[in-house]
């Protein structure tokens, strides 16, 4: 390469002077003009009014010990003292004290789970099994009976662990008869359309507190006397159908997407209905639905607070009767924070990782 | 199944007779048979269901029906719009619940919406430290659970200082542990008069609106629609003698009289419900926003429209095809939610529906009432929906 042209390439290299540089940054991005400079002090000022101060309340002026109510009665910050006290109560409800360390178990094993699921190599199989594979074990952990366990009842269960069930057991329930449903709905059966519509229709019609008191009011009532069913499974059962209904109509999205020319493909080739929707459709059509269905899921686990109203202790029911103790009630806000931290960390992980397989999914897109 | 065909072609065509495959594994009778087995299947555990539920009733002697509806409810309702008192009948009582929920929702909405669309406008600033904190409104509040942030509302009202020490941001506003209380102008008849000014001008400003729209002269008449919607109001007002009195919260005892009063159940429903959906509204509004392609604000920047004139004339109607329908789901999702007013004694419709349930033992006819106001809401919606989808096609 002539050195003259070496020589101009280097000078067109960098940006003009003012271009880099934290002056030039803040200048574009926080005083660009008048009004964005007036915005900025504003909510500058603003900012430095409260932040400083809620850093006050959080760490230099609170309490941190576990003990006594009376040492938080006269300081002006927080009092994470409720946490210290009562945090076995938040974490893991009515259940019983010394067999604790398997809720402890119940909670290290999905997030190990959730981390190794944001491995790529690990998808779609080894991850698929694990997660099916884990529902049971949580199960069989919290329940007990078996392998020397002493048997838990389910109506001791409570905390993050009930949560964690709750969450599973909709999504692992749940998702299959979502597609189900949504093969159903796109069937060429007008019994089994109508069925699958009038489902679908009616559960997204009503809130997820009528589905959940059908299962727990209305199934009793339905099944004969002699049958009683728990009331955690009912819960469950609820929170699934709920879920299906929603996730359905999301996996129907994906099924229409698939041209039409995947189908007489697979038609040509000989393949049946269930395998060219199995081997041919399935596959390509949850691929597309992925990011979507992330986001049912994550609302899937913010719905789980729900029982609350049925009366089970799940992470924030068990919150609440915590905090129904008149010595620490007080500190409501203190102990919402920290369940509300809890529910944020994994929404807001779930969340980037279903943006990071939108951008993916969409760099990969064939048709 | 077996067609009725002409056994042979007509005379004198020598097409052969074609013969209709039939046979027992043929696609349609396999079809045929599984929808009545299923059908079957479904038909006799609804009745199994249904002859369950009618025995257990009948050995706890309680009748079926709708009956129970006129009888007297028994129970007080904390907050109606209407007047209702324990010797008003259930049915009575489900309307009072049925307005509730109609008014927290409605309010929650616009408030949603307002603040949903300053945040998603505000999540798209090139100021760095305004889109931050939109994003972190949006982030904290679309990741934690709705019922947990109506709790947690509900607990911050209850905290609040006691109606002695109530506290006073502005002068005539009150907040204190019992809700919220606010001066008012007194109640005048002038205001219905006032109010019917204000629908006249609103009917004449849309008027007006189509005829510009038909001249194709739209952009001029804001200003003079704005002028007929406060205009006509504001001149009864002068007319009728300016009358200026308020109604101002006053202690009395331990609690404010006079003013509009807030329920302290009802002011964090409303909360609780409008800032969760606000944060998903301003998704809704940034990527309809987003949607809108460059080039259009382009195009109408050098034909010489003003900034408020592009957003109005060329990002706004373009944005909102894409945004009504999601945004719709979520004020139907609202309304929904807001039946998690029963966790803080909100008395919307679940709430009244587990009274009257746990009083009467009507378990069936109390959920089948709830499931028909959700359901009839929903399908009114979608209809109105798809309505809304066939105007913008063909417009």
């Amino acid at each position: 390469m002539p050195p003259a042209i070496a020589g101009t390439a280097e000078a067109g290299e960098g940006p003009p002077p003012g271009v880099r540089g934290p002056v030039a940054w803040l200048r574009r991005n926080l005083f660009s003009n008048v009004f964005d400079t007036t915005l900025t002090l504003l909510l500058g000022a603003a900012l430095l009014a409260v932040v400083p101060k809620l850093f006050a309340w959080a760490f230099l002026d609170s309490v941190w010990t576990a003990g006594d109510p009376a040492q938080c009665r006269d300081i002006a910050g927080a009092c994470w003292a409720v946490i210290a006290e009562k945090h076995r109560v938040i974490l893991f409800g009515t259940y019983r004290y010394d067999q604790q360390w398997r809720g402890v178990a119940v909670i290290a094993l999905v997030v190990v789970l959730s981390g190794a699921s944001m491995v790529r190599r690990l998808w779609p199989w080894p991850m698929a099994a694990a997660w099916l594979v884990a529902f049971p074990t949580v199960i069989v952990l919290m329940r007990g009976g078996v392998l020397g366990l002493v048997p838990v009842p389910t109506t001791e269960w409570g905390g993050l662990p009930l949560t964690i069930i709750l969450f599973l057991g909709s999504v692992v329930g749940g998702l299959p008869l979502a597609v189900l449903l949504a093969l159903g709905r796109r069937s060429k059966m007008p019994v089994i359309r109508a069925l699958c519509v009038g489902f679908i229709e009616i559960t997204r019609g009503v809130p997820l507190l009528t589905v959940l008191f059908m299962a727990s009011m209305m199934m009793p009532l339905f099944l004969p006397a002699s049958w009683t069913v728990d009331q955690v499974l009912r819960a469950t059962l609820g929170m699934a159908l709920f879920f299906a209904a929603y996730a359905a109509e999301i996996v129907r999205g994906g099924l229409q997407a698939i041209p039409r020319g995947q189908f007489e493909a697979a038609g040509s080739l000989g393949l049946g209905y269930w395998r060219t929707t199995l081997l041919i459709v399935l596959p390509q059509a949850l691929r597309i639905v992925l990011p979507p269905l992330v986001s049912d899921i994550i609302r899937a686990f913010k719905n789980t607070s729900v029982v609350l109203i049925l009366g089970l202790f799940d992470l924030l029911g068990a919150t609440s009767a915590a905090l129904s103790d008149p010595l620490w009630t007080n500190y409501y806000a203190e102990a919402y924070l920290v369940v509300a931290a809890i529910y944020f960390a994994f929404c807001y992980a779930m969340s980037r990782y279903g943006q990071s397989l939108e951008r993916r999914l969409n760099a990969r897109r064939n048709f | 199944m077996t067609p009725s065909r002409p056994t042979s072609g007509g005379p004198g065509s020598d097409i052969p007779p074609r013969k209709t495959a039939f046979g027992w594994n043929s696609p349609a009778v396999r079809a045929f048979a599984w929808q009545a087995v299923i059908l079957g299947a479904v038909v006799a555990l609804g009745a199994w269901f249904v002859w369950n539920a009618l025995s257990a009733l009948a050995a706890r002697g309680i009748a079926t029906g709708f009956g129970f509806l006129e009888t007297p409810a028994g129970f007080d309702i904390s907050e109606s719009p209407i007047p209702f008192s324990p010797s008003d009948s259930y049915l009575r009582a489900y309307a009072v619940a049925v307005l509730n929920t109609v008014k927290v929702s409605v309010l929650a909405i616009v408030f949603a919406t307002l603040l949903g669309t300053f945040v998603g406008i505000a999540r798209l600033s090139t100021n760095w430290l305004v889109a931050r904190c939109a994003l972190l409104y949006v982030e904290l509040f679309r990741n934690t659970p709705q019922l947990l942030q109506i709790v947690f509302w509900y607990v911050v009202i209850s905290r609040l200082p006691r109606p002695r020490q109530a506290l006073a941001p502005i002068d005539g506003v009150f907040f204190h542990n019992r809700g919220l209380n606010v001066a008012v102008p007194a109640a005048d008849p002038l205001h219905l008069w006032m109010f019917a000014a204000f629908v006249a001008g609103c009917a004449g400003a849309w008027l007006l609106r189509r005829h510009a729209r038909a001249r194709g002269r739209l952009p001029r008449s804001l200003r003079t629609s704005l002028a007929l919607v406060i205009g006509p109001p504001l001149l009864v007002w002068l007319a009728g003698g300016a009358p200026l009195a308020w109604d101002v919260p006053r202690l009395q005892g331990f609690n404010f009289r006079g003013g509009f009063v807030v329920n302290p159940e009802f002011l964090a429903l409303m909360l609780g419900l409008s800032l969760y959906i606000a944060a998903f509204i301003a998704e809704i509004v940034r990527s309809g926003i987003q949607s809108v392609g460059r080039g259009q604000t382009e195009a109408a920047r050098s034909l010489g429209l003003g900034r408020g004139q592009i957003y109005r004339l060329v990002v706004l109607p373009q944005a909102l095809r894409v945004m009504v329908p999601p945004a719709t789901n979520q004020y139907v999702s609202l309304t929904k939610n807001s039946t998690l007013g029963v966790a803080i004694g909100y008395p919307e419709i679940i709430n009244i529906g587990n009274t009257t349930i746990s009083q009467t033992g009507h378990t069936v006819e109390g959920i089948a009432m709830i499931m028909v106001f959700y359901l009839a809401l929903s399908f009114a919606i979608s209809g109105l929906m798809n309505l809304y989808n066939r105007r913008l096609g063909t417009a």
